[in-house]
């Protein structure tokens, strides 16, 4: 009764198919490659015994219509022997709910089909973004109007989360960079014995670039995606509709203290970043180029004029409108799919980082041809 | 299969379950045969689903025994319960369907991992169980997000269908219907029932369902099963559940 098995015999015009045991979906493969091997136009008679099965699974039974079917087309006769209605009445579910999988003619996509698709989409994402534009724009323009509508707890509530909270982080980071900016470049600097100016080169590149730079990045990486995540887990629980339906203004309550808390907090982080940076600069010339402490600032209050400060915390808000923008932004197109919050995350962040590389870039050639 | 008709399939032996200091059950018995559509009933939070989430082995019971299929669950060992979740279908309240999945491929994933069919009879079983759950043949490419919620059950019910189970769960399976379709969805389960011989256990609040469905229900209430039977002798009980939850849909 536990043996489960398929055994053919064969006599000069007959050939008999017995089965045994259960018949189930496990099967199918290697029942099939036994019934494969033979050529039933040869028999004048086939059998097919199914009085020693003791059960048969749907998908075993479509593979036996399927067999029967062939036969049928080929003019082949068969004959089955089986007195349990149980199974009979599985072969005729198999058979009643039987799908010809053939005619069912699947439209094949060609290359332009695809391309319009594709284009499409693209337009559409584009003009998606468009609209976002528009109504934070508008929605800005009637916080301006009332004032008194600002959510000053959501505001410091984010300035909280997305900014004081990255505090470690971005001290951190900055305080590496500078160090090893400072030790290599001291000792190229040694071999010229240009030792004093590692002052200029940390003070203008911090200031200027790199504490902004990668004050972004990290909030890129940090806030920016858990802007995405938290706005797209709210999407998809409904969260944002609830919101609607009861008359909050999601852009109100969500998007713009989000983005005015990066951009207040943004400038500050970048200020701490420049702090740390000269820092590690300092130690690094102090031990390895024999610069004191003031000798260092006094250079420094000689050489780097106070407008590199300026232009490097003046990018800070911008930066900071473009990461909060892009994270929320991602996160409002996320899909009812859980697939999509992971795949609008990175997209969040790798766009957030590129858009403020060219933002860097265009304020660079801005300002160097107004000659600030 | 070896197990005769009404022969008892699920044994539950005096259950215990305990939610840090909360205790959710206190012993419970139950007992369910082959072939028939089991109920388990009682007001929200008695641990309804808790209960069938521990027969399907999602949650761990504190004390008692748990025999499904012959199996007991309380020293189980990881190939066995492989095995034996191949033999019963789940299907959850909201479906679960995998959202990164078509419908086809909802179905098809149980006989892609587990059997060695080949691509064109994995097609030929998943237009099957699509056209025997009444889905139709061109929603199979369409993802779960895109549609309706009566239509992810059936497709969930389709992907509990797929390895043949004999044994089905169902978790509140009308709920988040509309009446048209839950009596259809009713109605199709039990077709299902008569068809494939199935048998099935399911939570439910929905009281047409429950009588036009149920063979047999067990109500819990109070951390206790409270009755355990057919629905001719339940309102003769007394309790104050089925009382009001009996009395006043009557």
């Amino acid at each position: 009764m536990d043996k489960s098995s398929l055994e053919i015999t064969q006599q000069t015009t007959t050939i008999s198919l017995n089965f045994f045991g259960e018949f189930t979906l496990y099967l199918v493969s290697s029942y099939e490659q036994k019934i494969k091997t033979f050529d039933y136009k040869k028999y004048k008679y086939i059998n097919i015994n199914l009085n020693d099965l003791d059960y048969l699974d749907t998908a075993a039974a479509i593979f036996l219509n399927n067999f029967l079917k062939k036969l049928k087309k080929e003019n082949i006769n068969y004959n089955i022997n089986c007195e349990k209605t149980e199974l009979l009445d599985t072969i005729k579910l198999v058979q009643k709910y039987h799908v010809d999988l053939d005619k069912i003619k699947e439209s094949r996509e060609n290359i332009l089909d695809k391309l319009g698709k594709e284009f499409f989409k693209k337009f559409h994402d584009f003009m998606a973004f468009v609209s976002f534009l528009g109504k934070l724009f508008s929605t800005k323009l009637f916080v301006i109007k009332n004032l008194k509508q600002i959510r000053v707890k959501e505001i410091f509530f984010e300035m909280n989360e997305s900014a004081i909270k990255a505090i470690g982080i971005v001290a951190l980071t900055s305080f590496l960079i500078g160090l090893v900016i400072a030790y290599q470049s001291a000792y190229q600097l040694k071999i010229y014995g240009a030792n004093i100016f590692i002052v200029d080169m940390i003070g203008i590149s911090m200031l200027r670039e790199l504490a902004p730079i990668i004050t972004a990045i990290v909030i890129a990486g940090r806030s920016g995606s858990a802007f995405t995540a938290q706005i797209g887990a709210m999407k998809i629980t409904e969260e944002l509709d609830a919101m609607r339906t009861m008359g909050f203004d999601p852009y109100l309550f969500l998007v713009i203290p989000k983005i005015l808390a990066l951009m207040i907090t943004v400038p500050v982080l970048i200020f701490i970043a420049d702090i740390m940076g000269i820092l590690a600069g300092m130690i690094v010339a102090n031990i390895d180029l024999g610069i004191t402490v003031d000798m260092f600032l006094s250079r420094f209050t000689e050489v780097v004029d106070i407008k590199h400060f300026y232009i490097g915390i003046f990018k800070g808000p911008f930066f900071a409108f473009l990461i909060a923008t892009i994270g929320i932004y991602r996160g409002l197109v996320v899909k009812n799919d859980t697939q999509s919050i992971g795949f609008n995350t990175t997209r969040s962040v790798v766009e957030s980082i590129f858009a403020v590389i060219v933002c860097d870039a265009l304020f660079s050639i801005a300002f160097t041809n107004l000659g600030i | 299969m070896s197990i005769a008709i009404g022969e008892t399939i699920i044994k539950v032996r005096n259950v215990k379950t305990i939610f840090d200091k909360k205790i959710v059950h206190d012993g419970l018995n139950l007992d369910i045969n082959k072939g028939e559509i089991y109920g388990l009933l009682g007001p929200s939070g008695c641990g309804k689903t808790t209960l069938l989430k521990e027969m399907v082995m999602l949650q761990n019971y504190h004390g008692g025994n748990i025999d499904i299929l012959g199996y007991n669950l309380s020293n189980i060992n990881e190939n066995d319960a492989q095995a034996l979740r191949r033999q019963w279908g789940v299907l959850f309240q909201a479906g679960a369907l995998f959202s990164s999945l078509s419908l086809a491929d909802n179905i098809a994933l149980g006989l892609v991992e587990y059997s060695d069919l080949s691509k064109k009879m994995i097609d030929e079983i998943v237009a099957f169980k699509i056209n025997l759950v009444g889905l139709k043949q061109e929603d199979k490419a369409l993802f779960p997000s895109q549609i309706s919620g009566g239509m992810k059950k059936k497709a969930a019910l389709a992907r509990a269908l797929a390895l043949d189970p004999k044994l089905l769960f169902l978790d509140e399976p009308t709920s988040g219907l509309d009446p048209i379709s839950a009596r259809e969805f009713d109605t199709l389960i039990l077709k299902l029932r008569e068809l494939l011989g199935l048998s099935i256990v399911m939570v439910s609040h929905d009281l047409r369902s429950i009588y036009d469905t149920l063979d047999r229900i067990a109500v819990i209430d109070n951390k206790k099963i409270i009755y355990e039977g057919n629905l001719k002798d339940i309102k003769n009980d007394k309790s104050e559940f089925i009382q009001t939850f009996f009395r006043a849909n009557i």
